[in-house]
């Protein structure tokens, strides 16, 4: 099943390294002339990606897909998302298979040095977290020693979650499942005491388990976990392309530009939101890949971060998560964008 | 000879073809190794082996050799390695085992038995083993209670969704003269068990061999015990915390695996033996019978021999199945070899060229390992014509 289809993924990718002819068009024009972006999501984390029931995707992620996708095509739908693993998803982008990987992947050293990643920005500023079951009555997870932990192999959660009992002087048994959605399942049938992932994770998983009630996540936060969007190494204007649209709708917040009154923007007479919007194009170059207008493109079909994010994973939704870090610099948070300019 | 002859003759043309044959496949490999290589440095992706020397920093909960945070990702992929020979061995022992006994019962006369046996075949070889292996993991293992609520049998085994724990012997200081006493009386009972064959062919008539060699064993072993004092202690597994302490804890993706494993191949193995049983000609059960021989010997010395010469090939591809299905673990969380190395380290490194080929390497080196020793025992049991 999953895993036999990430080895042959894994497989036809390591076969797309091998095969494939070392020169090769820019990321942009094979996007155009395919007609639709390749996003790889998780497919399985409500608020981040999902889709309902009718098949339609939803999430943080799948929603920054759109948003590249309305910047390139004027359209938020021509976009295929891809479901990936975790084991799957370095390889899908290294070899083509998709464009672009939003599936709440951390940021990392080795991520970027080693593995031919570029990270185009921080989507969601998050870091890892334990839920245990109430009745366990444990509050701390310095109580947590000897506790068996359900956990997905392969995450940097694997490594963070070691470190940090190896630190505290403390003992636990790592039970590792290929799918992170399994590693939730099973923790929900009692055979781990604890499951750990990032903290926005845990809050989408809690809303799965047979008795969200019956679990609570514990107050610490073990890891820095820088959620974002990468792309393959090496086509510097595909790099630009998806960092600028995280960034423009970083800034869209910050200059109160939103979906709705993107339109009316058009007549601000303010410098910076001219410049978002592509009224006035003295920043504007060719070099881009885009026409002028691809932020308003973004802003106006997708939306700004605070839309997206009140919309996926915000208090209103079945995740309720409070902006806490990924509120706007301006308003204390640690979201901030280069300007535009 | 001139160069059209060589052309035209047939051995010469052969020997071309298979070079060409040859040649083309060498360069085709070389040319996807070198072409792999330039898209990696291309693409700015590590390659080359020099990670399996640095740290893994994860965890691996079943491991028989000593594995840390802080050993490296190469010990990781020992710990993976010994835990698929471990699961793929007893499977295969177990399989085996099972296999026999089913496939002998499905011939049995007795009714009852030769259909239980039958139903158990039909069932276990239609069922695919992902979704048997589900079942013992999430409807069988799983639901089982915590710890502190475990099934308990006379304080000394316990069955939790956290494993089953058994009691741990422990030596102690008279463990060793008793060992020997042992050892002494084994070796005491196996020579009195020749002895009494040797005198049975000399002399047509058999001596008594079960009491004897129950006393031979057991008498020394037992006067050295009364002398000195016990020579065992038990490690008997307590609720603590979370779970039990102490004694020796099978978890549950060990145990799902390895039912799940042994009941599918006993299955399959179970076939294999009954087809080979009924491939020994039918004269051969009735020349035995004719001469008087019961029907237990008449099994163990004329049909199971004969038909192990039909057996051991279609084993042979049981046991590198068993061996390739252990792959399914990372289905119940085991950390075998795939889930190890061509799951976290291929993650973490992100060199999935290199974690996959070792992994497929060493799977290979297994499978053609198995194939040979079955090969060499399949070529003692093969008639030999004369």
């Amino acid at each position: 099943m999953r895993f036999t289809t990430a080895i042959a993924l894994a497989l036809t990718a390591v076969a797309g390294i091998a095969f494939t002819s070392p020169a090769s068009a820019g990321i942009l024009d094979t996007v155009k002339a395919r007609g639709q972006l390749l996003c790889g999501v998780s497919g399985k984390v409500p608020g981040f990606s999902a889709p309902d029931a009718k098949g339609v995707w939803s999430g943080l992620d799948v929603d920054y897909c759109r948003a590249v996708a309305a910047a390139v095509f004027n359209d938020p739908e021509k976009v295929k998302f891809v479901p990936v693993t975790t084991t799957e998803r370095f390889t899908a982008l290294q070899s083509g298979e998709i464009d672009v990987l939003a599936r709440n992947t951390t940021w990392t050293f080795s991520r970027d040095a080693n593995i031919g990643l570029d990270f185009v920005g921080i989507m969601f500023h998050d870091g890892q977290g334990f839920m245990v079951n109430k009745k366990l009555g444990v509050t701390s997870v310095k109580g947590l020693n000897g506790a068996s932990i359900c956990i997905q192999n392969g995450t940097t959660t694997e490594q963070v979650v070691s470190d940090y009992f190896t630190a505290n002087g403390m003992k636990y048994e790592p039970v590792a499942f290929e799918s992170a959605d399994e590693a939730a399942k099973i923790y929900d049938s009692g055979r781990c005491d604890v499951y750990t992932t990032d903290a926005s994770g845990l809050a989408a998983r809690r809303t799965t388990l047979s008795n969200p009630k019956d679990h609570v996540i514990l107050p610490e936060i073990i890891s820095k976990e820088p959620l974002g969007p990468a792309v393959r190494q090496g086509d510097q204007q595909w790099s630009h392309i998806t960092r600028w649209v995280l960034f423009a709708m970083i800034n869209a917040e910050e200059l109160g530009v939103t979906s709705k009154n993107v339109d009316q923007m058009k007549a601000s007479k303010n410098p910076d939101v001219r410049r978002l919007i592509g009224e006035d194009d003295s920043v504007y170059s060719d070099k881009f890949g885009l026409t002028k207008d691809w932020a308003f493109r973004a802003i106006k079909l997708v939306g700004n971060y605070g839309e997206v994010f009140d919309r996926n994973v915000g208090p209103a939704t079945a995740l309720g998560l409070e902006r806490g870090p990924n509120q706007l610099w301006i308003k204390g948070g640690l979201l901030f964008a280069p300007p535009l300019r | 000879m001139p160069f059209s002859r060589y052309l035209r003759d047939r051995k010469t043309r052969g020997y071309a073809i298979q070079a060409v044959v040859l040649a083309v496949i060498l360069l085709g490999g070389t040319w996807l190794i070198l072409n792999a290589a330039e898209n990696l440095r291309r693409a700015g992706i590590a390659s080359g082996f020099a990670f399996l020397d640095k740290p893994a920093g994860f965890e691996i909960s079943f491991k028989l050799i000593d594995f840390s945070a802080r050993s490296t990702y190469g010990r990781a992929f020992f710990v993976g390695l010994t835990n698929t020979l471990l699961v793929a061995s007893l499977g295969i022992v177990f399989a085996t085992v099972l296999g026999f006994v089913v496939g002998v019962a499905r011939l049995s006369r007795n009714w009852l038995l030769s259909r239980l046996a039958a139903a158990y075949i039909g069932t276990i070889r239609n069922i695919p083993l992902m979704l048997q292996l589900m079942f013992w993991y999430i409807a069988m293992l799983t639901p089982l209670p915590l710890p502190r609520n475990a099934l308990n049998l006379a304080d000394l085994f316990f069955l939790s969704n956290r494993g089953l724990f058994m009691p741990r012997p422990a030596p102690l200081d008279d463990f060793w003269p008793v060992a020997a006493a042992i050892v002494a009386g084994l070796a005491a009972a196996i020579a009195y068990a020749l002895w009494t064959r040797g005198h049975w062919r000399r002399t047509g008539r058999r001596l008594p061999l079960l009491w004897p060699v129950l006393a031979l064993v057991v008498l020394p072993a037992a006067v050295v015990r009364l002398i000195g004092g016990p020579a065992l202690d038990f490690d008997i597994p307590k609720l603590a915390g979370f779970n039990f302490a102490g004694g020796i804890r099978i978890p549950p993706e060990f145990l799902a695996l390895w039912l799940a494993l042994t009941l599918y191949s006993g299955g399959f193995i179970a076939e294999t033996v009954r087809a080979g049983i009924n491939a020994v000609a039918h004269g051969q059960v009735e020349a035995a019978r004719a001469l008087g021989l019961p029907a237990g010997p008449t099994m163990r010395r004329i049909v199971i021999p004969q038909a192990m010469r039909v057996i051991i090939p279609p084993m042979t591809s049981q046991y590198l199945n068993l061996l390739k299905n252990s792959s399914l673990a990372v289905i119940v969380g085991f950390p075998d070899l795939v889930a190890v190395f061509a799951g976290s380290t291929l993650n973490q490194t992100g060199q999935s060229i290199e974690t996959l080929s070792i992994t497929m390497a060493v799977f290979l080196t297994i499978s053609l390992a198995i194939s040979a020793l079955m090969n060499w025992y399949n070529r003692r049991v093969a008639l030999v014509e004369r």
